[in-house]
C-alpha cells in the first residue's frame, strides 16, 4: 500500500470522496493529507516516546491534548460540536497511523472516538451531545465505555449491574470490569439493567461523569501490552445520576452496545493494522541491516517468505477495514465486514508481532528493539471489543442469513 | 499591511535515501516520496502566525512545477494559508528550473499581488542553493532579511534577527521586503483535520510563467551528478608529530 500511496501522490490524483470499490486503490486527496499529518505526528512525537510510555505505564497526557487540537480525538464529530467533521474512513486511517507510532495511544484515540463519543453521537439528545461530547473533542478530557463485568464479557446480555429509579434520579449498583481509560477518563457510557425480567431488552445505557460520588475505581490492571492505557474495574455503590443521564430510550442499552461495538470494531481493526505495520516495518528494516552467512538476512528466502506473509496479512486486513469503513460511511449494512476486518486485522497483528520477533532473533526478545512491544500490544486486539471467537459467530450469523432458503 | 506571499517547494522527502540515476543526469524522483521543503514549512508557519496576530490579512502560497506541486500548495492551505497559486512548469523547463527563474516568477507575482512581504525558506534541501530569496529581493529592489530566526513587525518596518557565522545580527528593514526562514524561526504546526477539510474549499489559481512575462531559459547546464565518494578507512597515529608528518606526506599541508 505504501507503493500505491506513493504512486497515488506522485500522480497528483485528486479523487473526490467516491465510495466504489475501485477507490480502495487510491485514497481521496483529503484522506491522503490527513493520513500524512497523522503519520508525521506519530513518527515525530509518538515513536520516540512509545517505549518509555510502555515501560513506565504512563498515560500520554500531552500527546492526547495535541491530538485533540488536531481533531484526532473526535474525527467523526461534526464541526459545530467541536470535531473534525470527517468520515469513518478518515478515522480508520488516523487510528492506524497513530497506533503505528504507539499502540497504547491508538487505543486511547479509538476508545474515545468509537466507544465513548460514538454512542452519544448516535443516540444522544442535542443537549447530551453538547454536554458530553464537546468537552471531549479537545483532548483535555477522554471518555470510556463500561459494558463488561466480572461475570460477563462475551455474554453481554447477562449484565448484572442494576439501575433503579428513585424520584428524579437513577441509582446504579454493580461492578464493571476491564474498563480502558478508566483512571484517566472524565466520563463513561455505562450499561445497567433497568428491567431484569426483560433480559437483554431490559438493559439501558447511562452517562456518568468521573469522578462521581458512588463510583470508585478498582486497582489498575498490570497488563501484558498497551501499558500506557489504564484498565480497571468501575465499582458502583448507590451511584446517583439525574434522569436526564439516560442515553437513548429505556431498554435499548443492549442495542446501543451492539451497534457501538460494530463501529468500534473498525477502530480496533485500525489499531491492529497500525501495530502490525509497525512490526513489519521493524522486521523489514532489520532484514536490510543484519548480516549473516555473509549477506543481509533479507537475502535469505526464509526471511523473505516471512516478510511476504506479513505484508499480505496486513494489506488484506487493511482493505477489509477500509471496505467496512466505506460501507458505514455510505450508510450501508457493515456488521459482517466490520467483524471480518477486526478478525483479520487482529490476527494479522499477532502474526506480524510474532514473526517480527522471529526475524530479529535474539534482538527481538529484548526491549532495545520495539518488536517485543508490538508483540505484546498486538495480543489484546484479538480479545477486546469482541473476541475473535465472537467475531466468527457474528460473521457466520450474517453469512447464514444471506444464504437462508 | 495586507498580503504575504509564501513560496513552497516540493522536494524529495528528507528521510528518503537519494539514488543517482544510472545515466548520472540527476537523481531518481519517480515513485519517490516527496514533501514540502522543511524551510518552506517554517516560512508558511511564520506567515500564518503573522496573520493570527493580525499583522496581515491574507497569506498566498505559491509553488512552481508540474501538477504534483498542488499537493504541496494544499498542505500549505491546510496549515492556514488562504489561497494558492500554482505556476505551471513541466518537462525540460522544470528540470532546468533554478533560483533565477523562480525569483523572476516571485518578483512578478509580488508586484501583481501587491504583497507587503515575500517569505521563503532560506534554501531547499535538494539543491541547497540559498539564492532565491536574495535574487527575488534584488529583482524587486526590496530590502531582505535572510536566515531569519526571529521576525517582529513594527509599524511599517520589520525587525529581523539573523543567524550569521558570528552569532546573531539584528536588522530593521522597511516593507515591502523579502524574508528567508532559518531553522530556529519557529516549529511548524501539524495540519489539523478541520483545517485539512477547510483546505478543500480554498482556491488554487493556475498560471504559466509566460503570463507573468518570465522566460524560463536556464543559464545553467547540469553536466553530471555523482554520489559522494565512498568514505575510506582512516589511519590512527600515536602523536601530533606523526599526524603532521602524515599530512605533509600526502600533500594536505
Amino acid at each position: 500500500m505504501a507503493a500505491l500511496f506513493k504512486a497515488g501522490k506522485a500522480l497528483g490524483l485528486c479523487v473526490s470522496g467516491c465510495r466504489s470499490l475501485s477507490s480502495l486503490a487510491e485514497l481521496p486527496e483529503m484522506h491522503q493529507m490527513m493520513r500524512q499529518t497523522c503519520r508525521d505526528y506519530a513518527d515525530r512525537e509518538l515513536g520516540p516516546i512509545a517505549g518509555k510510555l510502555d515501560k513506565e505505564h504512563l498515560f500520554p497526557v500531552q500527546q492526547v491534548r495535541e491530538l485533540g487540537a488536531m481533531g484526532v480525538m473526535a474525527v467523526e464529530v461534526p464541526e459545530e460540536l467541536g470535531g473534525a467533521g470527517m468520515d469513518y474512513l478518515a478515522y480508520s486511517l488516523a487510528v492506524e497511523e497513530i497506533s503505528r507510532g504507539c499502540g497504547s495511544t491508538g487505543c486511547v484515540v479509538s476508545v474515545n472516538n468509537s466507544l465513548y463519543i460514538g454512542p452519544i453521537l448516535k443516540f444522544g439528545t442535542q443537549k447530551q451531545k453538547e454536554q458530553w461530547i464537546t468537552p471531549f473533542t479537545t483532548g483535555e478530557k477522554v471518555g470510556c465505555f463500561a459494558l463488561s463485568e466480572p461475570g460477563n464479557g462475551s455474554d453481554a446480555g447477562a449484565a448484572s449491574t442494576l439501575a433503579r429509579q428513585e424520584g428524579e434520579e437513577w441509582v446504579l449498583n454493580g461492578t464493571k470490569a476491564w474498563i480502558t481509560n478508566s483512571w484517566d477518563a472524565s466520563a463513561t457510557v455505562i450499561f445497567a439493567t433497568t428491567d431484569k425480567s426483560l433480559k437483554h431488552k431490559g438493559i439501558s445505557a447511562f452517562l456518568v461523569p468521573m469522578p462521581h460520588p458512588g463510583l470508585s475505581l478498582g486497582k489498575k490492571e498490570d497488563k501484558l501490552g498497551i501499558r500506557a492505557t489504564s484498565t480497571a474495574n468501575l465499582i458502583l455503590e448507590d451511584c446517583r445520576i439525574p434522569l436526564g443521564n439516560m442515553l437513548g430510550p429505556r431498554g435499548s442499552g443492549f442495542k446501543i452496545a451492539m451497534q457501538t461495538l460494530d463501529s468500534g470494531r473498525i477502530g480496533i481493526a485500525s489499531q491492529a493494522l497500525g501495530i502490525a505495520q509497525a512490526a513489519l516495518d521493524c522486521a523489514a528494516d532489520y532484514a536490510h541491516k543484519r548480516t549473516a552467512f555473509g549477506a543481509p538476512i533479507g537475502k535469505l528466502q526464509a526471511v523473505q517468505f516471512k516478510l511476504a506473509d506479513m505484508a499480505v496479512a496486513v494489506e488484506s486486513a487493511r482493505l477489509l477495514t477500509w471496505k467496512a469503513a466505506m460501507l458505514k460511511d455510505a450508510k450501508k449494512p457493515f456488521t459482517k465486514e466490520a467483524a471480518m476486518a477486526k478478525l483479520a486485522a487482529s490476527e494479522a497483528a499477532t502474526f506480524c508481532g510474532h514473526q517480527s520477533i522471529q526475524v530479529l532473533g535474539g534482538m527481538g526478545y529484548v526491549t532495545d528493539m520495539p518488536a517485543e512491544r508490538h508483540y505484546r500490544d498486538a495480543r489484546i486486539t484479538e480479545i477486546y471489543e469482541g473476541t475473535s471467537e465472537i467475531q466468527r459467530l457474528v460473521i457466520a450469523g450474517q453469512l447464514l442469513k444471506e444464504y437462508a432458503p | 499591511m495586507s498580503r504575504v506571499l509564501v513560496g513552497v517547494k516540493r522536494v524529495i522527502d528528507y528521510a528518503v535515501k537519494i539514488r543517482v540515476k544510472p545515466d548520472h543526469s540527476g537523481v531518481v524522483t519517480d515513485g519517490v516520496k516527496h514533501s514540502m521543503n522543511p524551510f518552506c514549512e517554517i516560512a508558511v508557519e511564520e506567515a500564518v502566525k503573522l496573520k493570527e496576530k493580525k499583522f496581515i490579512k491574507e497569506v498566498v502560497a505559491v509553488s512552481c512545477g508540474p501538477t504534483q506541486v498542488t499537493e504541496t500548495i494544499r498542505t500549505a492551505l491546510a496549515m492556514g494559508c488562504d489561497r494558492g497559486i500554482h505556476v505551471e512548469v513541466s518537462g525540460k523547463d522544470y528540470e532546468a528550473m533554478g533560483p533565477l527563474q523562480i525569483s523572476k516568477i516571485f518578483a512578478a507575482l509580488a508586484k501583481k499581488e501587491e504583497a507587503s512581504l515575500v517569505i521563503l525558506g532560506k534554501q531547499a534541501i535538494d539543491d541547497d542553493c540559498n539564492q532565491t530569496g536574495q535574487m527575488t529581493a534584488a529583482l524587486l529592489d526590496w530590502p531582505q532579511g535572510t536566515f531569519a530566526s526571529e521576525v517582529t513587525i513594527d509599524g511599517e518596518k520589520v525587525k529581523v534577527v539573523r543567524e550569521i557565522d558570528g552569532g546573531l545580527e539584528t536588522i530593521k528593514i522597511s516593507m515591502p521586503a523579502v524574508l528567508t526562514a532559518d531553522l530556529r524561526l519557529n516549529t511548524p504546526r501539524y495540519a489539523t483535520l478541520p483545517n485539512i477539510m477547510k483546505a478543500k474549499k480554498k482556491k488554487i489559481a493556475t498560471m504559466k510563467p509566460a503570463d507573468l512575462g518570465v522566460d524560463m531559459v536556464s543559464r545553467v547546464e547540469v553536466l553530471r551528478v555523482d554520489e559522494p565518494p565512498t568514505r575510506l578507512a582512516g589511519v590512527k597515529v600515536e602523536t601530533v608529530d606523526d599526524l603532521v608528518a602524515k599530512l605533509k606526506a600526502n600533500g594536505t599541508i
